[in-house]
């Protein structure tokens, strides 16, 4: 029988840990650690069949706080771990989170090829536009006239990276953007995400009450993506051109062949030895 | 020349000429012939940095017992024409016992070979070539010094069957007439022919499958990598063959990604490795101290070149021991090993992949461009590692749905514990780099640090490696001491020192790190004069080993850097000044 079919209904508490997170009062991250157990119990998935995968950053300590296989594992490195996991592993729900910095910036590599790769992930992004955990750094997609950090009194004087564009250039297959402050919007999109098969991207802006207060305005900035979800990647372009970044839902869906690899064993090394002899 | 050199009594030969001269088929051929008349032999290559074409030299070494390095000098230099041949002229040292074979129509011979006083014969190759259809010289050629060897027609036919049958006819056909022409044409001066016949079919293998073979030996069934040489073809044996065997090889963007891409394959409960050099491991440094911290096991096959930096990518160095041993940031400690030879690289990296599983930890094993990019006959391994020397096949320990209080770092008194792979109901955790309790959890009180510093630290030092970390060969006061692909000429220098009258032993060094001090210092004992050859140009295996009070204060060192291969002569030089020394 399979290990999900004998599952109990699970709830969204049941999926939460006993590790009490890190975060500061107020942050986003406690509304996607939330939103993902709700996601995880509406999709009934056995709890031993999920695995979190992430690099290091405060969005990045969530993997702890799920009660599932999980790994915390270093900076702007979570995707290529995330798919060597489901690259060994098809049989796993792979879930990977992080910040901003640490899947644009110190990543940003890894961002590009997991887009074109399309293996059968989830990669949520909880954007604040600030680097949390080594407290108020700018990140890549901070404004470039944000001067409050040490490290850039003048502001970046660098246009902000875009995180929905690129991932279409880069060729993602489902592309979208949920906010911390929307609960329900947010667990919709990362149950689609989940159910996705292939690459699925999905953008949360996740404001930082420490290092950005003046997101607290987030609320009143967001609005609905203002297109249907579509397939066509020409339209999906122009909705995410025209967008201010604040559009909240599903910019783009797309079947696309998903990288898989080939796993039905048909020789024993002691076969492949017969080519070495004379 | 004072004898001829013939198969029975071995020979060194070197085969050169410009792009498409077809000087490194000519030698894959003569391997392989070689092998099929019974005897062992070994080939080793050269190239310039061009990506294709440029002139390449073969350079092989045959005889009746097992062979592990090149030797001195060439017996046989076959041009098949000459330009830019200067620029291996210091790789094939020739002296006036040499004979340099070429066709006066090849043009005149570089003035540095001529220095060398070989003597030169002229061989009608091109006219012989000409006279066929679709004649190549590399073949007329090739045929007439498999005559001179001694090798059998047949074995000679066989090996360009092995070697171009995959071709088809158009280049079968015409490259066997030639073969056959030029073995006529030499026959006129009558040779030995004879074949031995082995106990056992040989395996004709180089270095670099042979890591693969090691790898999926052990049980690896997932890689991740980069391409990169002289590491590529580790790469491209296995990416067909492990689909075969039900497994993968991904491509990644960059080693950053395939260290990582490792771990978490290996995370989800399947042996991994990648194979990468010196640039490669230097980028990956991190994640091994990820791998190290999580405690999951990986393997990393390092193909070193010569460094630093990008340094020279076609040719040898063991100049990446350093980082190896030191390259991890932190408390970080993981095993080390080195491959002794060709045949050797099928069992170490066997070995420490079943090392890397059973600890759960990271294993780097070291290989270099001489043992990579060489082939070799040999004979084929046993069914397993070292045989019966090492333990019983080394497994991770797995913890199973039963285990009640599953605690994934929780301290074992052999420091390691069960892992539950993703799927085992009630077995879920977070694998942790950031220093965690038991369970996993992160963590910065000291107390836990301490405790898994230790798990982590005495799991590798407390573990029996059997006699496996090292291979000693022969008796004697004198005693060298090496490690890696050193180890050839140096057994082939104790040989020829033991022959001549100076009992000589070798301790050649597999296992690195844990350094199996008290069995090295044993194995030491009371020897006279100490020699630690190597590679590299600070001598770091022998720094290292001091560092670890592993010698005793009379200890020598012999290190040279690459790329010129290390020769017996210069380390029996280096052995015989340092006893004068000790003498003194
Ligand atoms: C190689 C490396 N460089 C730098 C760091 C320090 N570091 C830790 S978290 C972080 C940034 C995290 O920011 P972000 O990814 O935006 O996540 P947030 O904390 O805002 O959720 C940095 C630079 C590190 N851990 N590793």
């Amino acid at each position: 029988m399979d290990a999900a079919s004998i599952t109990p209904t699970l709830r969204a508490k049941d999926y939460k840990s006993e590790v009490a997170p890190v975060w500061c009062p107020g942050c986003g991250h406690f509304a996607v650690l939330s939103a993902v157990t709700k996601a995880l119990a509406h999709l009934k998935l056995a709890k031993e069949r999920v695995a979190m995968i992430s690099g290091i950053g405060c969005s990045s300590r969530l993997p702890a706080y799920v009660d599932a296989f999980g790994f915390h594992g270093i900076h702007g490195r979570a995707l290529p771990l995330a798919s060597g996991l489901k690259a060994a592993r098809p049989d796993l729900t792979v879930i990977v989170t992080g910040g901003d910095g640490d899947g644009f910036s110190i990543g940003g590599n890894h961002f590009l090829h997991a887009c074109r790769r399309n293996m059968d992930l989830t990669y949520i992004v909880m954007d604040n536009e600030v680097y949390g955990m080594t407290k108020g750094q700018a990140s890549p997609t901070t404004q470039p006239d944000w001067a409050k950090s040490k490290l850039t009194p003048h502001g970046t004087g660098m246009r902000p990276f875009l995180p929905t564009a690129i991932a279409l250039a880069a060729g993602a297959s489902f592309i979208a953007r949920g906010f911390a402050g929307d609960p329900n919007g947010l667990t919709k999109l990362l149950v689609e995400a989940i159910e996705h098969p292939g690459f699925a991207f999905l953008q949360v802006l996740s404001p930082c009450q420490t290092f950005r207060p003046e997101q607290k305005e987030w609320k009143h900035l967001v609005h609905p993506v203002d297109m249907a979800p579509t397939a066509d990647s020409v339209e999906a372009a122009r909705s995410i051109q025209a967008d201010d970044g604040m559009a909240l839902g599903l910019f783009y869906a797309r079947r696309l062949p998903v990288w898989q690899p080939q796993n039905q064993a048909t020789a024993t090394p002691a076969d492949l030895e017969r080519e070495f002899a004379l | 020349m004072t004898e001829r050199p013939t198969l029975a009594g071995g020979a060194t030969l070197a085969i050169t000429g410009s792009g498409g001269s077809g000087a490194v088929t000519a030698g894959l051929i003569l391997l392989a012939a070689v092998g099929r008349a019974g005897y062992f032999g070994l080939l080793g290559r050269s190239a310039g940095p061009q990506i294709r074409g440029g002139e390449s030299a073969a350079m092989l070494r045959f005889g009746p017992q097992p062979i592990e390095c090149m030797g001195d000098r060439f017996d046989l230099l076959v041009g098949l024409d000459w330009e830019n041949v200067a620029r291996f002229a210091d790789e094939l040292p020739l002296d006036r016992n040499s004979l340099i074979l070429t066709d006066a129509q090849a043009g005149p011979i570089p003035e540095i070979l001529v220095r060398s006083g070989a003597q030169v014969r002229s061989l009608p190759w091109k006219a012989l070539a000409d006279a066929e259809t679709e004649g190549r010289v590399n073949m007329v050629a090739l045929g007439m010094v498999g005559a001179m060897l001694g090798l059998p027609l047949d074995a000679l036919e066989a090996g360009v069957r092995a070697t171009l049958g995959g071709k088809g006819g158009r280049i079968l056909t015409p490259s066997l007439d030639c073969v056959r022409s030029g073995y006529a044409a030499a026959a006129a001066a009558p040779v030995p022919s004879t074949t031995l016949h082995p106990a056992v079919a040989r395996w004709n293998i180089s270095g670099n499958e042979a890591a693969g073979l090691g790898a999926v030996r052990g049980g690896v069934r997932f890689v991740a990598a980069y391409p990169i040489t002289p590491a590529s073809e580790v790469l491209e044996w296995l990416a067909p063959r492990l689909e075969l065997l039900g497994g993968s090889l991904l491509q990644a963007e960059d080693e950053l990604a395939s260290i990582n891409m490792i771990i978490g394959s290996s995370f989800g409960g399947v042996p991994s490795l990648t194979a990468t050099s010196g640039p490669g491991l230097s980028l990956m440094v991190e994640g091994l101290g990820l791998a190290v911290a999580s405690e999951t096991p990986v393997v990393v096959v390092n193909v070193q070149r010569g460094g630093p930096s990008t340094g020279i990518p076609t040719k040898s160095e063991q100049s990446d021991l350093n980082i190896a041993l030191y390259g991890l940031h932190g408390d970080a400690p993981h095993l080390v090993l080195a491959a002794l030879g060709i045949r050797d690289c099928i069992d170490t990296v066997e070995w420490a992949v079943g090392l890397a599983e059973h600890l759960q930890t990271v294993a780097i094993v070291l290989s270099d461009q001489m043992l990579g990019q060489s082939r070799a006959i040999i004979d084929p391994p046993g069914d397993q590692a070292f045989g019966a020397c090492t333990r019983p096949h080394m497994r991770r320990l797995i913890a199973g749905a039963a285990d009640s209080d599953h605690r994934r770092y929780r301290p074992a008194p052999d420091g390691v514990s069960p892992m539950a792979l993703p799927g085992v109901p009630g077995g879920m955790y977070t694998a942790e780099g950031l220093e965690h309790g038991a369970g996993g959890t992160p963590s910065s009180r000291a107390i836990d640090h301490a405790e898994q510093l230790g798990k982590r630290l005495h799991k590798l030092t407390g573990f029996d490696y059997g006699p496996s970390w090292a291979e000693i060969r022969g008796e004697g006061d004198h005693l060298l001491l090496t490690w890696g692909s050193s180890a050839g000429p140096v057994f082939e220098a104790a040989e020829r020192l033991r022959d001549s009258g100076t009992p000589t032993r070798v301790i050649a060094l597999r296992l690195l790190e844990p350094l199996q001090r008290e069995a090295l210092l044993e194995a030491i004992g009371s020897a006279g004069s100490i020699l630690v050859v190597e590679q590299n140009q600070t001598a770091q295996c022998f720094a290292y080993l001091h560092s670890q009070q592993a010698l005793p204060a009379h200890a020598r060192s012999y290190a040279r850097a690459g790329p010129l291969p290390l020769r017996p002569a210069e380390i029996m030089g280096a052995l015989i000044e340092c006893h004068e020394r000790e003498e003194t």
